[in-house]
């Protein structure tokens, strides 16, 4: 593959927009706050224009949005019960935010918030930081029953604790992980894809036959990326829900 | 993993920065890409300031606006849809019970009406048979008495027929005594002879 040609880690760089620097960090407001702030515009906006009407009787927008709403209802309280209701807020807006970042994505040019680690990461540390602090204050040191299960051999317990332990520090980071990569891989693939097509098309007329076969690829894969983009931020909403479970219910 | 075909791997130790270790050891792809300038974009610790800054800014401001504007605005739809929706099951549940109602007090009053019918068309039949009863006594009696009257005319009749049938034998008697004999009998001889055969 020609690197030079065709990049597929370009669309991953951060360009700064408008530089700032406070106290030796560098705040710049780049493409990707700038996407950010798209993703919040765009899901904001289409959640409050479509309800702006308040029918009785939904049109499609507004049926969209009240579906959203109680998708995400649902989940939560399948998942947490009543009491994780007041979690409903951050839970929709994760979803909403995960899912709009994730579509915004897909157009060309468009610079995919999700796909850089530390943004995920960003939002799976405030879902933890939530279930920790909210644990903590709810049950106090009640919460850290959530690494001892019921019914276990107490011989067993050192081990059956440290797995608990560890299984529950590596939750931020395979909530994080999960999202990043499969945005990553997702447009990088996209983009090779797509490469082949170019790089093809150049070597003339036996070239542009054979770039068909990438072409399907890369529409196919769109289509794959579309059902990616909304089954991660599902993924995303119903694990954030399991974890706010923990926070409510330590007890298992 | 995709990401691990598409680009060359490379070990990255301490790339992100704040949390050694951690995603490095579970991601196989970390690595920078095989062109020489810079690290891969993602794991780059320069950009995460920013990132994150303007990530809480930007979903922080989203957080409130949802949790503000949008979610009590839909909750409201769709409660004020529910409400509605029981509001006017309960209107046809009540609609239907004043409808049932209507049916059951249609249905008592037809079958007073039944009976009302059913003891008048009765009462009218019991009158109408004790009329006809008195109406053939009436007639009964009246035909029992000229029944009863030519009886004894007839008997009347019978008997003056009978008296005189003993006057015209007395004198058939006499008449024959009289040719016979020759002489007188007595009527007193005559009628008693006349009784002894007549008996």
């Amino acid at each position: 593959m020609a690197a030079d040609k065709v990049d597929p880690i370009h669309q991953f760089h951060i360009n700064k927009l408008i530089p700032i620097e406070i106290g030796g960090y560098d705040l710049s407001f780049t493409n990707s706050a700038l996407f950010m702030v798209a993703t919040v515009a765009v899901a904001s906006a289409f959640l409050y224009l479509t309800t702006s009407s308040r029918s009785l009787v939904p049109t499609r927008l507004q049926s969209v949005s009240e579906m959203a709403y109680e998708f995400v209802g649902n989940m939560l309280r399948d998942a947490a019960g009543t009491q994780g209701m007041k979690f409903f807020p951050l839970v929709f807006s994760l979803f909403m935010f995960v899912l709009v970042a994730n579509l915004l994505g897909l157009f060309p040019y468009f610079f995919t918030v999700t796909s850089h680690i530390i943004v995920t990461f960003g939002l799976a540390a405030l879902v933890i930081g939530t279930v920790v602090v909210y644990g903590f204050t709810k049950h106090g040191l009640g919460f850290l029953k959530l690494f001892v299960p019921h019914g276990v051999p107490v011989y067993l317990l050192p081990l059956v604790v440290l797995i608990e332990v560890i299984s529950f520090v590596s939750r931020p980071v395979s909530l994080s992980v999960r999202l990043f990569a499969n945005m990553l891989a997702g447009h990088i693939t996209l983009k090779v894809f797509s490469g082949f097509v170019v790089s093809l098309s150049a070597l003339g007329t036996l070239g542009i036959a054979g770039s068909v076969l990438p072409l399907a690829m890369a529409v196919a894969l769109t289509a794959l990326e579309l059902l990616v983009a909304f089954l991660q931020a599902y993924v995303f909403a119903v694990l954030t829900c399991m974890y706010l479970n923990d926070a409510l219910h330590p007890g298992h | 993993m995709f990401v691990t075909s598409a680009f060359a791997q490379e070990s990255a130790p301490a790339v992100e920065g704040g949390h050694p270790g951690t995603e490095g050891d579970t991601h196989s792809g970390t690595g920078v890409p095989a062109e020489a300038h810079g690290v891969f974009p993602p794991f780059d610790p320069a950009t995460f300031p920013s990132q994150l800054l303007w990530l809480a800014i930007t979903f922080g401001l989203f957080y409130l606006f949802l949790k503000k504007v949008v979610m009590p605005r839909v909750g409201g739809i769709i409660d004020v849809r529910n409400d509605r929706i029981t509001q006017d099951l309960d209107h046809a549940a009540r609609l239907k019970g004043e409808a049932d109602a209507a049916v059951a007090a249609y249905e008592q009053e037809l079958a007073e009406a039944k009976t009302k019918a059913n003891a008048i068309g009765q009462q009218a039949n019991d009158s109408a048979k004790a009329e006809a009863e008195a109406a053939r006594k009436k007639v009964e009696a009246a035909l029992d008495q000229k029944l009863g009257e030519a009886e004894a005319r007839i008997s009347s009749i019978k008997a003056n027929a009978m008296k005189e049938v003993g006057t015209i034998a007395e004198d058939t008697a006499s008449a024959i005594v009289e040719a016979l004999v020759g002489g007188k009998a007595s009527k007193a001889e005559i009628a008693a002879a006349v009784k002894s055969v007549a008996r």
